[in-house]
């Protein structure tokens, strides 16, 4: 192997008793894409964040091309020709592409705008330089983030998680320029959990497992079990298959739903159909920001509609457009929305206040007062029942980890025996045991006769729990699919809008 | 002298000290911070202006000394605010109230003293048309501060430190990502708020009223921090806001000479009415807001 392009030895990072990174070593070599292999919560993030100066390590050395280096901030690492595409991007929303670039680099608007369609051409990134922020797609903000750090003309790019964002036939495009960037002499740490896309395109790899190094391997000799293995510590849990069950009476229905946000950056709904029964399990396929959230608050109650407009959002046989969340949730709805800290939990308060939350129909009010015993004991039922690691019920919600709160909450919401249970994103950010644990539950659920629903952006996700699939695109909801019969492919498609709208 | 041409000669003077408060006030905002300081800062820059003029140190000695106590003044907003990351809001109440105060003891003993104003200049030719004419004679400070709002709106719309003012506001975490050092930027905004905030004092004591007494910025900060916000942090918005208050306070003084039978309370809290309506109609559209607000206003910020 050549000199490394870049080097870390001992690199350690903690936030107060938690060791995120632990004597890290790291070798990129130049001209090669270099993976960074772990679960949310393994500390890539962070490994990253001190390669680029955000934040500074408590320990360690860094070499770059032989020489040692102190990166203090972002601006030295790009100095030095180290460039980063955040996992949630760095643009200005209010800006245009060109504004947005030309804050790095030199040059008259004109000439920028130029340059920025001459490398769209060569690397396949185009896009439109005077479109502002706002209006673009994610997978095109991307772009955006990429084509801004290679105007830099940096010798290391960094993309976090880069294909999370994407369909997945614009993976397939993403690693076609990466591999171009490569021949072109400009090397790739390339942070990912996904084991097929390190195997597809990386010739080395460095796995991360609670904030250590546990492989540094050449992924295209090892298979996805060794890989899985370095990774989370044991084999991959099997995927489900769950058998079908006959389905049982429409339990969330919307038809022909349209919807303008109030946000003028959110996205308008026009005519979203579905139909929810009993004892199936519904998936909403779609990158993020194609209308997920707006959809969302409309089934939750967050966003209500006229009077008038009641029928246009049907929940156990009545109309429910005009009521609130509470009064949904009445009728036996659940929700677990995306944001678990702000929306599915208040993270000022205890684990068993956020309990009373939306469990308080549960006993635990008595003439208005608290019954804080009850209370305790729907929270530890909870806690044990779903395996959330917390000192207890009177720990504080924030203090939690996201996949542990998420567990919490979907306990919370389970417990609550509800008729549909709607969760979006069940398993972001929950590490790979959880997330099957969750998944399964879902199932369970459905076994037992809820509607369920679920937003999801991992497809893998989807087929594995879902009877039937909807794709969602810049507003519309494409028709169910069969999640047995149909192909990732015909999803994808249906993702970028490539067979036109589907009503 | 009929009402209408009236109005028109004297509404960009009575315009000047909001506009240039509220110029500063901005940029600061448009970085991010939010400075409530203003009142008390005008206050300073007022006294401090009034006593150069007053022991014959002239009116730019006046200014340029305003600006500098309105920029020191600023800067100790600044260090709470930025450099220990005080909640925006109290430092900036306490700082303004702190303005008050001082400028209230160094102006102990000029109270109710008189200095003079400014020489009008007029534009040739058009100073001589009927109605409209006073418009065109104003004092070199109204000229100027024509000239400043241009070139603040020139700045946010074509220059890079307008682009770089704008991002460090929206998203303080990704202009550090990207290499801007945000905190030494938004010292700077605030720097130069408190120096626009200390040149609009300094034209209210000692050329649109002539005069030092205590308290008699007379709420002008605030009215400038409102301007900024339902100007929705737009240049020419801002600008017209602060016109349509100074004409607005100037028809209510017509109003008065003229005899109306309308109670003064009512006129003298006309300009603010008026202002909110008008301003309040502007900023129910929740686009515009969303569009140009400032999405880390008032937040504090550090790596």
């Amino acid at each position: 192997m050549s000199a490394p392009l870049l080097s870390l030895r001992g690199m350690t990072k903690g936030y107060g008793p938690v060791k995120a990174n632990q004597a890290i070593d790291l070798d990129v070599a130049p001209n090669s894409i270099h993976a960074i292999l772990g679960e949310n919560g393994a500390g890539k993030s962070t490994l990253m964040k001190l390669i680029y100066g955000v934040e500074a390590p408590d320990a360690g050395e860094v070499f770059w091309n032989g020489a040692p280096v102190h990166l203090h901030s972002p601006g030295e690492a790009r100095r030095l020709g180290i460039g980063m595409v955040f996992q949630h991007f760095s643009l200005f929303e209010t800006l245009t592409v060109v504004e947005n670039i030309s804050l790095i680099v030199a040059g008259t608007k004109a000439t920028l705008a130029a340059r920025i369609r001459e490398l769209g051409r060569d690397f396949g990134l185009e896009v439109d330089p005077f479109a502002e922020v706002h209006a673009l797609s994610v997978g095109e903000r991307q772009r955006v983030e990429i084509i801004r750090c290679l105007m830099t003309e940096p010798k290391l790019l960094i993309l976090d998680e880069p294909t999370s964002v994407l369909p997945p036939q614009a993976v397939g495009l993403l690693f076609e320029t990466l591999r171009r960037l490569r021949d072109r002499g400009v090397s790739i740490l390339f942070i990912s959990h996904k084991l097929d896309e390190i195997q597809a395109i990386c010739d080395r790899a460095t796995i991360l497992r609670a904030g250590r190094v546990t492989g540094n391997v050449d992924p295209r000799e090892h298979d996805a079990h060794d890989l899985a293995r370095m990774m989370i510590g044991r084999d991959m849990p099997p995927p489900l298959h769950p058998d079908p069950v006959e389905p049982g009476e429409v339990r969330l229905e919307l038809s022909g739903l349209d919807h303008a946000p109030d946000d003028p950056f959110g996205v308008a709904l026009q005519g979203v159909s579905l139909s929810l029964r009993a004892g199936e399990v519904l998936g909403i396929a779609g990158i993020s920001g194609n209308g997920q959230s707006e959809l969302s608050r409309l089934i939750s109650g967050e966003v209500r509609l006229s009077e008038a407009r009641r029928d246009d959002v049907r929940m156990l046989g009545q109309g429910v457009g005009h009521l609130g969340p509470g009064a949904r949730r009445a009728l036996g709805f659940a929700f677990v929305p995306e944001e678990r800290l702000g929306r599915g939990a208040v993270p000022e308060m205890t684990l068993s206040d956020n309990s009373l939350l939306t469990a308080h129909g549960q006993g635990m009010l008595r003439r208005g007062f608290i019954d804080r015993v009850r209370e305790a004991e729907f929270t530890a039922a909870c806690i044990r029942d779903f395996d959330v690691r917390t000192p207890g019920p009177e720990a504080e919600a924030g203090a939690l980890s996201g996949g542990n709160l998420q567990k919490f909450i979907m306990g919370r919401e389970i417990s609550l025996r509800p008729k549909v249970l709607f969760v979006a994103q069940p398993t972001w950010g929950v590490d790979v045991g959880a997330a099957a644990a969750i998944r399964q539950r879902l199932v369970a659920m459905r076994n037992e006769g809820v509607a369920v629903l679920v937003i999801s952006e991992e497809l893998e996700e989807l087929f594995e729990v879902c009877d039937r699939i909807q794709v969602m695109h810049k507003g519309h909801l494409s028709a169910s699919l069969d999640a047995r019969t149909t192909r990732a492919e015909e999803i994808g498609r249906l993702m970028i809008g490539a067979d036109g709208v589907a009503a | 002298m009929s009402g209408m041409s009236f109005i028109l000669a004297g509404m960009l003077a009575a315009a000047t000290p909001f506009l240039l408060a509220a110029l500063g006030e901005l940029v600061v905002e448009r970085a991010g911070v939010l400075n409530l300081g203003l009142e008390g800062i005008m206050a300073l820059g007022a006294v401090v202006a009034f006593i150069v003029v007053y022991h014959g140190g002239g009116h730019p000695a006046a200014f340029a000394v305003a600006a500098l106590a309105g920029c020191a003044l600023s800067l100790v907003f600044g260090f709470l605010a930025l450099g220990v990351r005080a909640n925006q809001v109290a430092a900036g109440l306490a700082v303004g109230i702190l303005g008050q105060g001082l400028s209230s003891l160094i102006g102990n003993s000029y109270e109710s003293l008189t200095v003079t104003g400014l020489a009008k200049w007029a534009v040739p030719g058009l100073a001589d048309l009927p109605v409209v004419g006073g418009l065109f004679v104003q004092d070199i400070v109204v000229w100027l501060s024509l000239l400043a709002t241009a070139a603040i709106w020139g700045m946010f719309r074509f220059s890079k430190l307008g682009l770089i003012l704008r991002a460090v506001g929206e998203n303080p975490q990704a202009a550090r990502a990207i290499g801007y050092r945000v905190i030494a930027i938004r010292y700077g905004a605030v720097a130069f708020g408190g120096a626009m905030a200390g040149l609009a004092g300094a034209y209210a004591s000692t050329v649109y009223t002539p005069l030092w007494a205590d308290g008699m910025i007379a709420g002008r900060g605030w009215i400038a921090l409102a301007l900024v916000v339902f100007g929705t942090w737009l240049t020419g918005r801002i600008f017209f806001g602060a016109l349509l208050f100074g004409a607005v306070s100037l028809a209510s003084l017509v109003a008065q000479t003229e005899g109306w039978a309308v109670p003064s309370q009512l006129l003298s809290s006309l300009p603010y009415i008026v202002t909110i309506i008008v301003l309040g109609i502007i900023t129910s559209n929740k686009r515009l807001l969303k569009v140009n607000g400032v999405a880390s206003l008032g937040e504090p910020f550090g790596p």
